[in-house]
C-alpha cells in the first residue's frame, strides 16, 4: 500500500489530471451538456491538442538544456503553414515534395536561432522574440494578408483521416489493435522485470508493479474502446505516439539525452566533462524548428487552411505545458511524459470549459491561474522535501 | 579619528569558536587589537582568517559562534553587517563590492545615500558629488567622481573602497588581501595611505600573504593556524623577519596524516608540458602562465605549490582542452607523443583528466544521481551506437562506490544530498571512470574532513601504484610535502622552483615563493 501511495505522490500531476477530468465529467453530465468522454469528443481532444503536444516536446528539450525557451514557435507554425499553402494549394506542387520543403524550412529557421544562441551567445529570449516578430512578418508577406484554402484530400489524408478507412470496420480493427498494444505492453514490462531479476538488480515490489500495470491497461483499453465507437484510430494519434516515443527514448536512453540533462544541470561541469555544450544547444533549436514545422503541417490540415493568424499564442501553450509538466525554469529537469501530460491537462481544461459554454475570456484566466498554481505547488513541494 | 591612548585595546576577541556542522573552523581564537595600530593577521589558506573576520563583522551572527567580542570596551552582539558597521567596523573584501556601471560617487554612497533635507528618499546629487570629491582627496585620487568604476584601475578601485569605508565613519578598517591584485607601485601607495591614517589615529586589521608588506607596515602580527591563535608578535620596531613569520604559520609537526606509499615512481615520462604560456582572457596582454614546463613520470605524484592566484589552476585548465585563457602556446606530450588538446574530449581520448577545485561550481551536476555523474565524462564507454547501457552504467558506478567507500543510500541518490567528502569521491570516480593515464587533481581535499582526506590520499597512492601519473595542485603545504615525490613551486605564473621531496620543507617552499624574482627583475638579469 505504501508503495502505491508513494507512486501516486511521484505522479501527482497525473493524479491531478484525473481529478480534473472527473470533475469536468460530473459537472458536464449534471448540467446536461453530454459527456467529455463521448467517443466523438475523445477523438476531438486528441486532434485539438496534437500540435501543442508536438511543440511541447520540442520546447521541453530547450527548457531542459538551460532553461531556454523559444517564443517564435507560433510564428514558425504560421510561416510554414503559409508556405505549405502556397506550394500545395496555389502552385499545386507534389504533396511529398512540399512536405519535405516545409520540414526543411523549419530546420533552417531552427538553425538560424541556434546559431545566434549557441555560438554568438545572444540570450535565447531575445533571439526568439525577434524570430517571433520576424517570421510572423514574413508569413504575412507570403500570404499577402489572405487565407489559403482548401487543401487537397491527398494532403489531408496524412493528418486527418482514420484507421481503418471505412467506418464499419472501426470497432473490430480498433479493438484488435488495442489488444495487440496491450499484449506488447505486458510483454515488454514482464520481460524487463525478468531480465532485471536475472541480473540480480532490485525490482519494484509486486503491489505497485501490478497497480501501475492495471492503470496503464485500463487507460489503453478505455481509449481503444472510445476510439472504436467513433471512426477508429486517428492517423494523427499514430504520429503523436511515434514522436513522443522517439523523443522519450532520446531523452532517457541516449548519450545525447544524458548530455542535455547535464548541460541544463550544470553547464560548466558538463563542459569540463567533455560535453560539446554549444552543439547540443544548437541542436535543440534545430529540433525545435523541425517540430514546429511538423506542428504547422498538422495545423493546416486540421483547419484545412493557412491563415495569417494561425499559431498565435501557441508558444505560450507549449511553454505552459512543459512547466505544468514539472520542467524547471532553470533547466536540467523535466520529462517528455510530463510535458505531454501538461499539454493534455491544458487541452482538457480548454475542452471541458468549452463544452460547459464558459466564456473564452474566462478560459484564458483559468488557464493562467492553473499554470501558476501548478508551478507554485511544484516549487513548494520540493522545498518541503529538503 | 581621534588619537587617544595608544595602549588601549580597541578590539578584543576572546576564545572564538566557530563550527560548521562537524567541522571546527575556529577553535578558540584570541585577537587583541590596540587603538591606532595596523594589526596584521597571517596564516595559511584555510587557517581561519576569513572566518574570524566574518564573525567580527556579523556575517555569522551572534549565537552562531562561541566566545566574546569586546569593541571599545563594550561587548558586541552583531546580528548582521549593518550592526557592525554602525559601530564603525568596516571590512573591505578581496573581491571588491563595487558596481562597474555606476559612478565613483554613486558607489561610495551605495546603501548610505546622501539625500535631500526634505525627504530621505530623494537623492541630493550636489552633496553626493561634493562629499565624494572630499573623500577622493583624502585617499589621494584626482578622478572625477562621475567616472564609472569600470573605467578605473583595480588599484584605484581599492582606494575607492577605502574612501567608501571612511564615509561610514570607520573606526576599525579590515582589509582582506588588499594588495593581492595590485602591482608593486599601487601596493606601496595603498600601504602608505594606511600608514597616514594610522598617524591620524585610525586602527586597521590587514590580512595578507605578502610578508614583506606586513613587516613593512604592521605594528603587531597575529598568526593563526588550524583555527587557533598561535602567537602575536610585536613588530613596533619593524624587526620581525619573514622567516620568523613563516615558521609561525607552518610550524606544525607532520604526523601520520598521510598514508605511506609502497611504490616508487618510474623514470618513464607520462606527460610533459614544454614552454606553456597562456594569456588572461580579460586583459590579453597579461600572461597568466609564463613559459611553464613540467614533467610527470609514471607512478609519480607531482605537487604544484603556490599561493592563491599564482596561476596553477589557470595552467591546468588551459592545458585541459583550453578551458581557460587565450593565445595559449607551448607543447604537450602524452606517453611520449606530442598531442594537440583543443577540446576536453580530445584530452579524455588521450588519457588526461582534470579534477576541478570547485566540485559544486563546475565539477558535479548536483541535481543528478551518482550514476549519472560518474559516467558523464565517459558515456561512450557505457553505450552502443549512442544508446546507453544503463545496467553497465549502474554496475560501473557501483564498483567505484565500493572502491572509494562513498557513503550513500544508493548510487541513484542525487549528488547534491551528499557531504563534501563524498561529493569529492564522486567527482574522483567520474574521472577514474574515464580511465586516464594522468590525473590533474586541483585542490583534491579542499573543504573536506580529515577522515575523507586520508581516504583520498590512499586513493592517490592506489592510482600511482597502477602506473598512473598524478599532478596535484594544492595550497596546503603539509599535503604537498606529505604526498608528493617531487614539487614544483609556482608564483605569478612562473615555475620558481623544483625540488624533490627530500629537499623540500615548508620553509623552503615559502621562501621560494616570497623570494622569487619579479618578472621585470629577471628580464634585466
Amino acid at each position: 500500500m505504501n508503495q502505491i501511495t508513494d507512486m501516486l505522490k511521484r505522479n501527482s500531476l497525473l493524479l491531478a489530471l484525473v481529478v480534473v477530468m472527473v470533475l469536468f465529467e460530473v459537472t458536464i453530465r449534471a448540467t446536461g451538456h453530454g459527456s467529455m468522454f463521448s467517443p466523438s469528443n475523445f477523438t476531438n481532444i486528441i486532434s485539438q491538442n496534437s500540435y501543442v503536444i508536438i511543440m511541447a516536446v520540442g520546447m521541453l528539450f530547450c527548457i531542459i538544456g538551460c532553461g531556454n525557451i523559444d517564443l517564435s514557435v507560433g510564428s514558425i507554425v504560421c510561416l510554414v503553414g503559409a508556405i505549405a499553402g502556397t506550394l500545395i494549394v496555389n502552385l499545386e506542387c507534389n504533396v511529398y515534395l512540399s512536405i519535405i520543403i516545409c520540414l526543411g524550412i523549419g530546420i533552417l529557421i531552427g538553425a538560424w536561432h541556434g546559431l545566434w544562441i549557441a555560438y554568438v551567445h545572444i540570450p535565447s529570449f531575445i533571439v526568439t522574440l525577434a524570430g517571433m516578430m520576424l517570421f510572423r512578418g514574413i508569413a504575412l508577406l507570403v500570404l499577402g494578408g489572405l487565407t489559403i484554402s482548401p487543401f487537397p484530400p491527398e494532403y489531408l489524408q496524412y493528418f486527418t483521416s482514420f484507421m481503418p478507412k471505412h467506418r464499419v470496420d472501426a470497432p473490430t480493427v480498433t479493438m484488435i489493435i488495442t489488444a495487440v498494444m496491450c499484449l506488447v505492453y505486458i510483454g515488454i514490462v514482464l520481460w524487463s522485470r525478468k531480465s532485471k531479476q536475472r541480473k540480480g538488480y532490485e525490482v519494484e515490489p509486486v503491489s505497485s508493479f501490478a497497480f501501475k500495470m492495471v492503470i496503464v491497461l485500463f487507460a489503453l483499453i478505455g481509449s481503444g474502446w472510445l476510439l472504436s465507437q467513433n471512426k477508429g484510430i486517428p492517423v494523427i494519434l499514430i504520429l503523436l505516439v511515434v514522436i513522443v516515443a522517439v523523443y522519450a527514448f532520446i531523452a532517457n536512453e541516449t548519450i545525447t539525452g544524458r548530455r542535455l540533462y547535464a548541460l541544463g544541470g550544470n553547464e560548466k561541469a558538463a563542459k569540463l566533462s567533455g560535453v560539446n555544450t554549444s552543439r547540443i544547444l544548437f541542436m535543440t533549436y534545430v529540433n525545435m524548428g523541425f517540430l514546429s514545422a511538423v506542428a504547422a503541417l498538422v495545423c493546416v490540415a486540421r483547419f484545412n487552411s493557412a491563415a495569417p493568424t494561425a499559431g498565435t499564442g501557441y508558444e505560450l501553450d507549449a511553454i505552459g505545458a512543459c512547466f505544468i509538466g514539472g520542467a524547471s525554469a532553470y533547466g536540467g529537469v523535466g520529462t517528455v511524459g510530463g510535458a505531454v501530460i501538461g499539454a493534455v491537462f491544458m487541452g482538457v481544461l480548454n475542452n471541458g470549459m468549452s463544452i460547459l459554454g464558459i466564456d473564452a475570456n474566462w478560459q484564458r484566466t483559468v488557464k493562467g491561474a492553473v499554470l501558476l498554481i501548478a508551478v507554485v505547488i511544484d516549487v513548494l513541494s520540493k522545498k518541503r522535501a529538503r | 579619528m581621534e588619537n587617544t591612548s595608544n595602549s588601549k585595546n580597541l578590539l578584543e576577541m576572546r576564545n572564538i569558536v566557530k563550527r560548521f556542522g562537524k567541522v571546527t573552523a575556529l577553535s578558540g581564537v584570541n585577537l587583541s587589537v590596540r587603538q591606532g595600530e595596523v594589526h596584521a593577521l597571517v596564516g595559511e589558506n584555510g587557517a581561519g582568517k576569513s572566518t574570524l573576520m566574518n564573525v567580527l563583522s556579523g556575517i555569522y551572527p551572534y549565537g552562531s559562534y562561541e566566545g566574546e567580542i569586546i569593541f571599545d570596551g563594550k561587548p558586541c552582539r552583531f546580528k548582521n553587517i549593518p550592526d557592525s558597521e554602525r559601530e564603525g567596523i568596516v571590512i573591505i573584501h578581496q573581491e571588491l563590492a563595487l558596481v562597474p556601471f555606476l559612478s565613483i560617487a554613486e558607489n561610495m554612497f551605495l546603501g548610505n545615500e546622501r539625500t535631500q533635507s526634505f525627504s530621505s528618499k530623494v537623492m541630493d546629487w550636489p552633496r553626493t558629488f561634493a562629499r565624494a570629491r572630499e573623500l577622493l582627496d583624502i585617499v589621494g585620487l584626482t578622478e572625477d567622481p562621475r567616472t564609472l568604476i569600470k573605467d578605473i584601475s583595480v588599484g584605484k578601485q581599492q582606494l575607492i573602497e577605502i574612501a567608501k569605508a571612511i564615509s561610514k565613519n570607520v573606526r576599525l578598517l579590515i582589509l582582506d588581501e588588499p594588495t593581492a591584485s595590485l602591482n608593486e607601485v599601487d601596493s606601496k601607495k595603498l600601504l602608505d595611505l594606511l600608514a597616514k591614517f594610522r598617524e591620524q589615529g585610525m586602527t586597521s586589521i590587514l590580512i595578507s600573504h605578502k610578508l614583506n608588506e606586513i613587516s613593512y607596515i604592521a605594528n603587531s602580527i597575529t598568526v593563526i593556524r588550524d583555527g587557533a591563535t598561535i602567537e602575536t608578535l610585536d613588530n613596533s620596531n619593524h624587526d620581525v623577519s619573514e622567516s620568523r613569520i613563516i615558521s609561525g604559520m607552518v610550524g606544525r609537526a607532520l604526523t601520520d596524516r598521510f598514508p605511506k606509499r609502497e611504490t616508487k615512481p618510474s623514470s618513464e615520462v607520462l606527460m610533459e608540458v614544454r614552454n606553456w604560456t597562456v594569456h588572461n582572457p580579460l586583459t590579453p596582454e597579461r600572461k597568466t602562465c609564463d613559459n611553464v614546463s613540467i614533467v610527470v613520470h609514471k607512478g609519480e605524484v607531482v605537487g604544484m605549490s603556490g599561493l592563491m592566484g599564482a596561476g596553477r589552476t589557470e595552467f591546468a585548465r588551459s592545458v585541459f582542452g583550453r578551458m581557460y585563457g587565450v593565445n595559449a602556446s607551448g607543447q604537450v606530450f602524452l606517453n611520449g607523443k606530442e598531442v594537440k588538446l583543443p577540446t576536453v574530449t580530445s584530452c579524455i581520448k588521450h588519457g588526461l583528466a582534470y579534477v576541478t577545485e570547485d566540485r559544486k561550481g563546475d565539477g558535479l551536476v548536483l541535481m543528478n544521481s551518482i550514476v549519472h555523474n560518474t559516467t558523464l565524462a565517459n558515456l561512450p564507454g557505457v553505450s552502443n551506437h549512442g544508446i546507453l547501457d544503463k545496467d553497465a552504467e549502474k554496475a560501473g558506478a557501483e564498483t567505484l562506490r565500493e572502491e572509494l567507500n562513498t557513503k550513500c543510500e544508493s548510487v541513484q541518490q542525487d549528488v547534491g544530498n551528499l557531504s563534501g567528502g563524498n561529493q569529492q569521491k564522486v567527482l574522483l570516480s567520474k574521472w577514474i571512470f574515464a580511465e586516464p593515464d594522468v590525473l590533474i587533481l586541483d585542490e583534491p581535499t579542499r573543504g573536506i574532513d580529515v577522515g575523507a582526506k586520508y581516504e583520498i590520499y590512499c586513493l592517490i597512492n592506489k592510482l600511482v601504484a597502477q602506473g598512473k601519473g598524478v599532478l596535484m595542485i594544492s595550497s596546503e603545504l603539509p599535503e604537498i610535502l606529505g604526498m608528493c615525490d617531487r614539487i614544483y613551486v609556482m608564483n605569478e605564473g612562473r615555475i620558481v622552483a623544483e625540488m624533490p621531496r627530500e629537499q623540500a620543507s615548508q620553509e623552503s617552499i615559502m621562501s621560494a615563493i616570497l623570494k622569487s624574482p619579479k618578472p621585470e627583475a629577471k628580464a634585466s638579469a
